[in-house]
C-alpha cells in the first residue's frame, strides 16, 4: 500500500481524529512555549490544609463541649459503636464452631447442601488459615455497617422507586458516592468520630449504602405497572401496595441489593483498618508496613473466601430454586446444623485448635523470597523501563505545564467525547483542585491513572475480542473473571508489592490488573453484541477476520469500548490511590500521611476532596458513551 | 424501625448520664456485658507501632501479662499519633515506646489529661541519615552535611527524579526531613520506602552490591549490627533548635525513649499497669529479641518467650508484688 493511499484514507476520516489531533498540536505548541511557567507547585504548608488542620483542632478541642457533639455525633457514634459491641460479642459468643453451624445453617436455607457446605468450609479456613479472630472481628464490622445501610437504605430505596423526584434528587449523589474512591471517606471520619470501629463501620456504611437504595429503587420501579394498577382498583391503599404488591413482586431483585451492599462493605471494611477499626485488615496493614507477604496473605484469602461465601449464599437466596423438593426439610435441618454447631462450642476447645492451622508465614516468604532473586532482574527491568519511558516524562510534561494549558486541555477534551455540560463539570473539578493547593500531587496521581488505564484498556481489547472471538477461550476465561471481581481491591496491593516492591509501578500494576476484570468482560461483550448479519455480510464480502474485528466489529462496539474505559479510569483511580500503601505517592500518600502525622490533617483531609474531584473529572470526561446507572458494575455483572 | 432507632439513642442517652455524649464513653459503658477495662484480669490494649523494635517490647510485655500476671492482651495495630488518640476514645491502653512527640504530650497529657508518662523504657533512642560503610571509605567527606550536595547525583533514582533520593520509612514516623532538606539546601528529595522493612532491604543491597543509598534509620536497631551504616552528620543538636517543626536545621536529639499509658488504665490497671510502669531493659536486650523477629524466623510471642527465658533475673524486677 502507498504512502499516498494511507494519506487519502485517513483524510476522509478528519472528523473522528481532526479534533483531538488539533487539540494535541496546540497543547504541544503551548507547553513548548510556556513550559515552567505557571505551575503550581506542592507546598505542605499551604494556607488551605493549616485551615484545615485548625479546624480539626477546633474540633477535637470542643467535641466535648459543643452540642452538635455532645447531643449528636457522640451519640451516633456510641449506637454504632454499641452495635458493633453486640454484634462482636454475639460471633465470638458463638465459639468457632457454633460460627460454622450457623453458616452451614444459613447456606442450606439459601441454597441447599452445596452452598450449606461450602459456608461450612469457607468459615472454618478461617481457623485454618490462622485468623479465626479477625475474621470474625471483621464480619462484625461488616454485619454492622450492611445493617446500617439497610435500615437506611431499603426505605429510601422503596421511596425512591416510587417517587421520580426524590430520585432524581438522589442520583447525582448517589454517583458522586459510586465514584468516590474508598481513601476519600476516612478523614471526615476521625474529624466526626475519632478512630476505631465506629467510624470504621460509618465509613463502610457510607461507601455500601449506594447500590442498596439504587437496586432497591430499581427493583420497585420494575413491578409490573399491571399489577399496582390491579391492586389499586381493587381498592388497596398505597401502604397495602407497597407490602403486598411491591415488596413480594421486588424481593428476588432487593435480595441482589444486600448482596452488592455486603460485596461492597467489604471491600471498604480492610481499608477502614487505616482508622484502627479491628479486623483482617490490620494483618494486611502489619503485612504491607512489614512487606511481608507470610502475614498478609491468610489475611487476604480469609477476605476472599468471605466475600465468595457471602456473595453465594445471597445469590443464592436470591435464586431460592434449592428446596423445591426437600421443602419439608429446610427448616429442620438449618436447626439441626446451628444447633450442632453451638453443641459442639462446648465440647470443643474455645479458640481454634492451634494443630489445625496451617502455617503459610514461612513458605509464603520463601516462595517470594525466591521470586525476588530469580525475577528480580526480569521485574526491575519493566518496572524501570516503564518510569523512565511512560511514567516519569508524562510526569514531567504534566507537572511543568501550566496549569492553565491542562486546564484548556481538559476543557476541550471533554467537549470533545462528551458535551459542553461534562466539560464545564470537569473543568470546574480541576480548578477547584488547584484551589485547594493539590495540583502537582493531582498532576502525579493523574500521570498514573493514564498509563494505567492505558494498560487495561490495551489488555481489554486483546483478552475481550480473543474471548469474543472463541467461544472455547471464553469459557476458560469467564470463571477467573468471576473469581476475580469478587476480590476486594486490597487484595491485589500483596502480588504486586512482591513482584516489584514500593513503587509508582507498584500502585500502576495492582491498578491494572484490578480494573482489567470488568473491562476485558465490557469489551467481550460489546463485540459479541454486533448484530450476527452484519458480521455475515462482512465476510462474504471477503473480509479477512483482521479486517472484519478493524472494520466492521471494533467500530459498531465503540459505545461499550467507551463505557468500558470509563469503568476503567474509575476503578483504576480508586486502585491507584491505594497504591499508595505500596509506594504509590501523590494525593494517595497525602491521605495515608494526614492520618500518620497530625499536622498533615489538612493536606490528608483536602487530598480525599481532590480525589473525588479528580474522579468526576475524568469520569465526565469519559461519559460520552451512554452510561448506565451504575458505575460499580464488578459485581453485579 | 425508625422508632426503634430512636429509641435505642434514647436509651443510650439515658445510660450515659444527661449531660450529652463525651468522646471517652465509650459502647461497652452503655452495653455492660461487653469486653470489661483493664481490671483484674481483664484485657490490655498495647498498641503496635510499625517497626519492630517496638514490637519486640510490646511482645516481651505482652508476654509476661498473659502467662506470669493472667490477663489477656490485645495488640491492635495502630499509627504512631493515632495510638495517642486511641487514649481517648479507650483503644489503646498502653504505647509502649514513645519517641518524644512533646506536642502530643501536652495535648493529651497536659491539656486532656486522658494520659500519661509511665516512665522510662530504658532505651536510648537515636534517628539520623545513614549511607552505607563503602560510600563513606570511597567518598571522603560525605558524611557531612555540607558535602551532600557534591554528591546528590550519586542518590538519583527513577523515583526521585533530577535530585537526590532521601529513602523515608513509613509515613507515620517521626519526621524532620522535609524541613532540614529545606533550611539546609539540600537537592535532595524524600522518596518514602513505606516500611521499615523497605529501609531494611535498601540498606542491606546498598552495603553488599556497593549501590549508593541515603536514607533515613534509627537506633536501637539490630541492623547495625549485621550490616556496616555509617551516619550523616548533620548540624550538631542544641537545645531547643527542633522547637518550631518548620525551621529544624539540625540533627535529631537522642532521645529517653518513654512509655506512655491511658489515665484510665493507670488508675484501673492494678497489676498490668505496675507490671508496664517497671519495665525497663537495654537497648542490646531489644535487639536480640527484634533480631530473633526479623532474621531467625520467630513470632513476636516466641521470641518474647526465649529472652524471658534466658532474662529472669532482669523481668523478675517488673513484676509487682
Amino acid at each position: 500500500m502507498s504512502a499516498t493511499a494511507v494519506g487519502t484514507r485517513s483524510g476522509l476520516r478528519v472528523p473522528g481524529w481532526a479534533a483531538p489531533a488539533g487539540i494535541a498540536v496546540l497543547f504541544v505548541a503551548g507547553y513548548l512555549v510556556f513550559r515552567g511557567a505557571g505551575t503550581l507547585p506542592h507546598d505542605d504548608d499551604a494556607p488551605q490544609f493549616l485551615a484545615i488542620t485548625d479546624l480539626r483542632e477546633w474540633v477535637d478541642d470542643n467535641k466535648n463541649a459543643s452540642p452538635v457533639f455532645l447531643y449528636f455525633i457522640n451519640y451516633i457514634r456510641l449506637f454504632v459503636g454499641a452495635i458493633f459491641v453486640a454484634l462482636q460479642s454475639a460471633l465470638h459468643g458463638l465459639g468457632w464452631p457454633g460460627l460454622i453451624g450457623l453458616m452451614a445453617g444459613l447456606g442450606w436455607l439459601a441454597g441447599g447442601w452445596r452452598i450449606g457446605l461450602l459456608g461450612a468450609a469457607g468459615f472454618a479456613s478461617f481457623g485454618v488459615l490462622g485468623v479465626w479472630e479477625s475474621s470474625v472481628d471483621t464480619l462484625a464490622l461488616v454485619g454492622t455497617a450492611v445493617l446500617l445501610s439497610l435500615v437506611i437504605g431499603l426505605p429510601l430505596g422503596v421511596w425512591a422507586g416510587r417517587s421520580p423526584r426524590l430520585r432524581r434528587a438522589l442520583n447525582p449523589v448517589l454517583d458522586i458516592m459510586q465514584i468516590m474512591p474508598t481513601f476519600a471517606y476516612l478523614a471526615p471520619m476521625v474529624l466526626f468520630f475519632q478512630i476505631g470501629a465506629p467510624a470504621g463501620a460509618i465509613a463502610t456504611m457510607i461507601y455500601a449504602i449506594p447500590p442498596a437504595i439504587r437496586i432497591t429503587a430499581l427493583a420497585i420501579e420494575q413491578v409490573s405497572p399491571v399489577a399496582v394498577e390491579a391492586s389499586a382498583s381493587l381498592g388497596a391503599t398505597s401502604w397495602q401496595t407497597l407490602r403486598k404488591v411491591h415488596l413480594p413482586l421486588a424481593r428476588s431483585t432487593m435480595t441482589l441489593a444486600v448482596n452488592q451492599t455486603i460485596m461492597m462493605a467489604l471491600s471498604m471494611v480492610v481499608i477502614a483498618n487505616l482508622i484502627s477499626a479491628p479486623g483482617l485488615g490490620s494483618d494486611i496493614i502489619r503485612g504491607l508496613s512489614r512487606q511481608n507477604v507470610g502475614i498478609m496473605l491468610p489475611a487476604g484469602l480469609a477476605i476472599v473466601v468471605m466475600a465468595v461465601v457471602l456473595d453465594r449464599t445471597t445469590m443464592a437466596a436470591a435464586h431460592r430454586r434449592a428446596h423445591e423438593r426437600t421443602a419439608r426439610w429446610r427448616w429442620p435441618v438449618a436447626a439441626g446444623l446451628v444447633a450442632g454447631g453451638v453443641a459442639l462450642t462446648y465440647a470443643l476447645p474455645p479458640a481454634f485448635p492451634g494443630q489445625w492451622v496451617l502455617p503459610m508465614g514461612g513458605p509464603v516468604n520463601d516462595a517470594v523470597r525466591w521470586a525476588e532473586v530469580n525475577w528480580y532482574d526480569a521485574t526491575e527491568a519493566i518496572k524501570n523501563v516503564t518510569s523512565e519511558a511512560l511514567l516519569n516524562p508524562l510526569q514531567g510534561l504534566l507537572t511543568s505545564a501550566p496549569w492553565w494549558l491542562v486546564a484548556a486541555a481538559v476543557l476541550l477534551l471533554a467537549w470533545w467525547s462528551s458535551g459542553i455540560r461534562p466539560a464545564l463539570t470537569a473543568l470546574g473539578c480541576l480548578l477547584a483542585i488547584a484551589l485547594l493547593g493539590l495540583w502537582e500531587h493531582s498532576m502525579v496521581t493523574l500521570t498514573m491513572v493514564v498509563v494505567a488505564v492505558l494498560a487495561v484498556l490495551v489488555i481489554g481489547l486483546v483478552l475481550g475480542v480473543a474471548a469474543a472471538r472463541s467461544a472455547r477461550y471464553s469459557a476458560v476465561q469467564r470463571p477467573l473473571l468471576d473469581a476475580a471481581q469478587t476480590m476486594p481491591s486490597f487484595v491485589y496491593l500483596l502480588p504486586a508489592l512482591a513482584l516489584f516492591g514500593p513503587t509508582k509501578f507498584t500502585a500502576i500494576f495492582a491498578s491494572v490488573i484490578y480494573a482489567a476484570p470488568p473491562v476485558i468482560r465490557l469489551v467481550e461483550q460489546g463485540i459479541r453484541a454486533v448484530p450476527h448479519p452484519v458480521v455475515e455480510a462482512a465476510l462474504s464480502a471477503g473480509s479477512t477476520p483482521g479486517q472484519l474485528l478493524r472494520k466492521v466489529q471494533l467500530p459498531m462496539a465503540r459505545q461499550a469500548i467507551l463505557l468500558a474505559a470509563n469503568q476503567g479510569i474509575v476503578l483504576t483511580l480508586a486502585m491507584v490511590v491505594l497504591g499508595a500503601l505500596v509506594g504509590g505517592g501523590a494525593l494517595g500518600y497525602d491521605v495515608v500521611s494526614g492520618f500518620s502525622q497530625r499536622t498533615d490533617f489538612g493536606m490528608g483531609f483536602a487530598a480525599g476532596v481532590a480525589i473525588v474531584l479528580l474522579g468526576i473529572m475524568l469520569d465526565r470526561i469519559t461519559q460520552g458513551a451512554d452510561r448506565r446507572s451504575s458505575p460499580h458494575q464488578r459485581n453485579s455483572v | 424501625m425508625k422508632i426503634r432507632l430512636l429509641a435505642g439513642l434514647l436509651v443510650l442517652g439515658l445510660a450515659a448520664g444527661c449531660g450529652g455524649a463525651k468522646v471517652e464513653d465509650t459502647p461497652g459503658s452503655a452495653a455492660p456485658q461487653a469486653s470489661s477495662g483493664a481490671s483484674a484480669g481483664g484485657t490490655v490494649k498495647i498498641a503496635i507501632n510499625p517497626w519492630v523494635g517496638y514490637e519486640a517490647s510490646a511482645n516481651v510485655v505482652a508476654y509476661l501479662l498473659k502467662n506470669e500476671l493472667g490477663y489477656t492482651v490485645e495488640l491492635p495495630e495502630i499509627k504512631e499519633q493515632l495510638a495517642w488518640e486511641g487514649f481517648e476514645t479507650g483503644d489503646v491502653d498502653v504505647i509502649i515506646e514513645n519517641w518524644g512527640h512533646p506536642d502530643l504530650k501536652q495535648k493529651f497529657i497536659d491539656e486532656k489529661k486522658v494520659a500519661q508518662v509511665a516512665g522510662s523504657t530504658g532505651n536510648k533512642g537515636v534517628i539520623g541519615w545513614y549511607i552505607p560503610k563503602w560510600m563513606a571509605d570511597k567518598h571522603p567527606g560525605i558524611t557531612d552535611y555540607k558535602n551532600l550536595n557534591k554528591y546528590a547525583h550519586l542518590f538519583k533514582t527513577s523515583e526521585s527524579g533530577d535530585k537526590g533520593q532521601l529513602l523515608f520509612g513509613d509515613p507515620s514516623y517521626v519526621s524532620n526531613e522535609d524541613a532540614l532538606i529545606k533550611n539546609l539546601k539540600l537537592d535532595l528529595k524524600v522518596v518514602t520506602g513505606g516500611s521499615e522493612a523497605a529501609l531494611i532491604k535498601g540498606a542491606q543491597q546498598a552495603q553488599e552490591q556497593q549501590k549508593p543509598l541515603l536514607f533515613y534509620f534509627w537506633d536501637p536497631h539490630w541492623l547495625f549490627s549485621k550490616t556496616e551504616l555509617v551516619r550523616v552528620n548533620l548540624p550538631p543538636y542544641t537545645e531547643g533548635c527542633d522547637a518550631d517543626p518548620k525551621k529544624v536545621a539540625c540533627d535529631y536529639a537522642e532521645m529517653d525513649l518513654d512509655k506512655i499509658v491511658s489515665t484510665k488504665f493507670a488508675q484501673t490497671g492494678g497489676k498490668a499497669y505496675e507490671l508496664v510502669k517497671n519495665f525497663s531493659w537495654t537497648n542490646e536486650d531489644q535487639n536480640a529479641v527484634a533480631d530473633d523477629m526479623t532474621n531467625n524466623g520467630m513470632t513476636g510471642e516466641q521470641a518474647a518467650k526465649k529472652w524471658v527465658e534466658a532474662n529472669t533475673a532482669t523481668w523478675q524486677a517488673w513484676i509487682p508484688k
